[in-house]
């Protein structure tokens, strides 16, 4: 019996589940949620529920073809809501379900981790009422609440002015939205995002609908502070060179998303630095398998392209694991999907030059502020270590100053981190390297720690060094 | 409590209310709830930095930024933003009285 777990329930893991059952395997489909969709079709709980024309708005008929694809694989998937791998070793994945501690060996592994949003800090942003974009849109999408009630929307990404929209569809004050991107950059992308039309269109009408609704856009902001006590109250920035301040009771703020990519480094894969995404990514092939036999990757976790191409890459990884694994594949299904992938590539070189990341964002880091939540790391304390000790590497610069080290393993903040090393020890992005996954990537009690230690294979006699 | 809640219900949504106590204080939630939501529609904060004692309320609500973490009366530590409201939690948000 051939074992293949998916881990992650997004529509990348959805659609990879989807085309293995239908060549007749039964996969494991792991993910942290009580319930499938991933953040960008997220479900609220039962009592919260609402339609989906609500809750995703020009996406929900997608959402409901993505759930109904789901509903259709009960009774040939093994479902694993509610759980987490938190180690890779080998085939061997480290699990804890609820509050359960279990190992799954498996023959083949599709991660499709998805992404969260990248973040170039301010300071005042650890202030109780500051939340990621994609937060924002949470409380919304699957809590029914709104941040606020006066918000404040900033940064940059397509998430930027689609939240806002939705918070003001909802009832919510949008006080302003405040993108960082330089004002000719709709110009200067409309090349690449013409790729695909659509996706464009729906951007144009987000963009209509807040000038119609009347809520300020400032474009070429630069973030100077939330400030506030014991909670934000106010957003100061600045637009060419004049000092601004908005009144607010929250605010939600991100610059695109970021690939969460600590299972694909556990696993073993080889990553290579992207310029497009200034990033590391796991490599992979225009089919989706990693540098490492047996391990497949799919969605935004292995490159941020959306939730459309997802779904696309979901199925292509699935038919490329299911062709190793020795069964015959549609052949020209695989090429179709990798034909339409390709428009979403340049789609996303568009995306990249509308809401580039501020280019001078470390330079004008102050050293008072925080970058890592965590551990209440500032950048002062960064630069100091890059000028006492000569760091020009970020696993040598988290294991001297933490960051990096807290509770979110530099989820948050090695997007910062590493602007910053490179800006102080005068290096670029890749030379500065990227921080190396640890388990448990999550934190986990310490008692799944001890029945992980006492599931490990034991080391036969002869190896063992005594 | 005179805190301005971080969090607002949208209206016309009917789900039963769930009682728990937050600070000691009786509070009421709703079925669907995070922990997150039915703290912050009461209140500004969910925790204190162990570093700086600096009040925090979550960041990424989505399970990664581990920036929500609670304390309850029974020694329990809550993810609050992926921990579903259950009757009769005690929690504790390290605010002063």
């Amino acid at each position: 019996m051939t074992t293949v777990a998916i881990v992650g329930a997004g529509p990348a893991g959805l659609r990879a589940a989807a085309a293995l059952v239908q060549a007749g395997l039964r996969p494991v489909l792991i993910d942290e949620s009580p319930r499938v969709g991933g953040q960008i079709y997220r479900q609220p709980p039962p009592p919260l529920m609402r339609p989906p024309a609500a809750l995703y708005g020009f996406e929900a008929g997608k959402a409901s073809a993505l759930f109904a694809r789901f509903a259709a694989l009960q009774g040939q998937i093994d479902h694993r809501p509610q759980s987490l791998v938190w180690q890779i070793e080998g085939r061997r994945l480290h699990l804890l379900q609820g509050d359960r501690a279990d190992v799954l060996d498996v023959d083949a592994l599709m991660l499709a981790t998805g992404a969260t949003d990248r973040v170039l800090p301010f300071p005042g942003w650890t202030l109780p009422g500051v939340y990621t974009l994609g937060a924002a849109q949470i409380a919304l999408k699957a809590q029914a609440t709104l941040i606020g009630p006066r918000v404040v929307f900033a940064g940059t990404g397509p998430l930027l002015y689609l939240v806002a929209w939705q918070y003001t569809q909802a009832g919510g004050q949008v006080q302003a939205v405040l993108d960082v991107a330089p004002p000719d950059a709709p110009r200067r992308a409309l090349p690449g995002l013409l790729a695909r039309p659509g996706v464009a269109a729906k951007g144009a009408y987000y963009l209509a609908r807040l000038r119609l609704a009347g809520v300020p856009l400032h474009r070429g902001v630069r973030l100077q502070a939330a400030e506030g006590e014991g909670r934000v109250q106010r957003l100061r920035w600045q637009q060419q060179g004049r000092e601004h301040a908005t009144d607010c009771d929250a605010i939600g703020f991100g610059h695109g998303l970021r690939s969460e990519t600590q299972l694909a480094d556990l696993a073993g894969c080889d990553f290579d630095y992207d310029t497009l995404e200034q990033a590391w990514l796991p490599r992979r092939d225009k089919a989706g398998r990693s540098s490492v036999a047996g391990v497949y990757l799919a969605g935004d976790g292995a490159g941020i392209l959306g939730a459309d191409a997802a779904e696309l890459a979901g199925e292509r990884a699935a038919l490329a694991l299911l062709q190793d694994l020795g069964q015959s594949v549609d052949d020209s299904r695989a090429r179709a999907l990798e034909r339409a992938l390709q428009p979403q590539r340049r789609f996303r070189e568009g995306l990249e030059t509308l809401c580039p990341l501020p280019a001078d964002w470390a330079a004008q880091a102050d050293d008072a502020l925080i970058v890592c939540r965590c551990e209440e790391v500032t950048a002062g304390e960064l630069r100091a270590c890059v000028r006492d000790t000569g760091t020009r590497e970020m696993n040598r610069l988290k294991a001297l100053t933490r960051i990096g080290m807290g509770r979110c393993q530099g989820r948050m903040c090695a997007t910062a981190a590493a602007r910053l090393l490179a800006q102080a020890a005068g290096c670029t992005l890749p030379e500065v390297g990227r921080l190396r996954g640890q388990p448990p990537i999550k934190p986990v009690p310490i008692a799944v720690l001890a029945t992980a230690a006492a599931q490990a294979t034991p080391v036969p006699p002869e190896e063992r060094d005594d | 409590m005179n805190a301005r809640p971080v969090l607002q219900r949208l209206p016309g949504i009917d789900a039963a209310p769930i009682a728990f106590t937050l600070d000691g204080v009786a509070c009421s939630g709703r079925a669907g709830d995070s922990v997150l939501t039915a703290v912050l529609t009461q209140g500004e904060q969910l925790r204190l930095t162990e570093f700086s004692a600096s009040p925090r309320a979550g960041f990424c609500l989505m399970g990664a930024c581990q920036d929500c973490w609670m304390d309850s009366v029974d020694g329990r530590r809550l993810r609050a933003c992926s921990t579903p409201l259950e009757a009769g939690m005690q929690l504790l948000t390290g605010r002063r009285a």
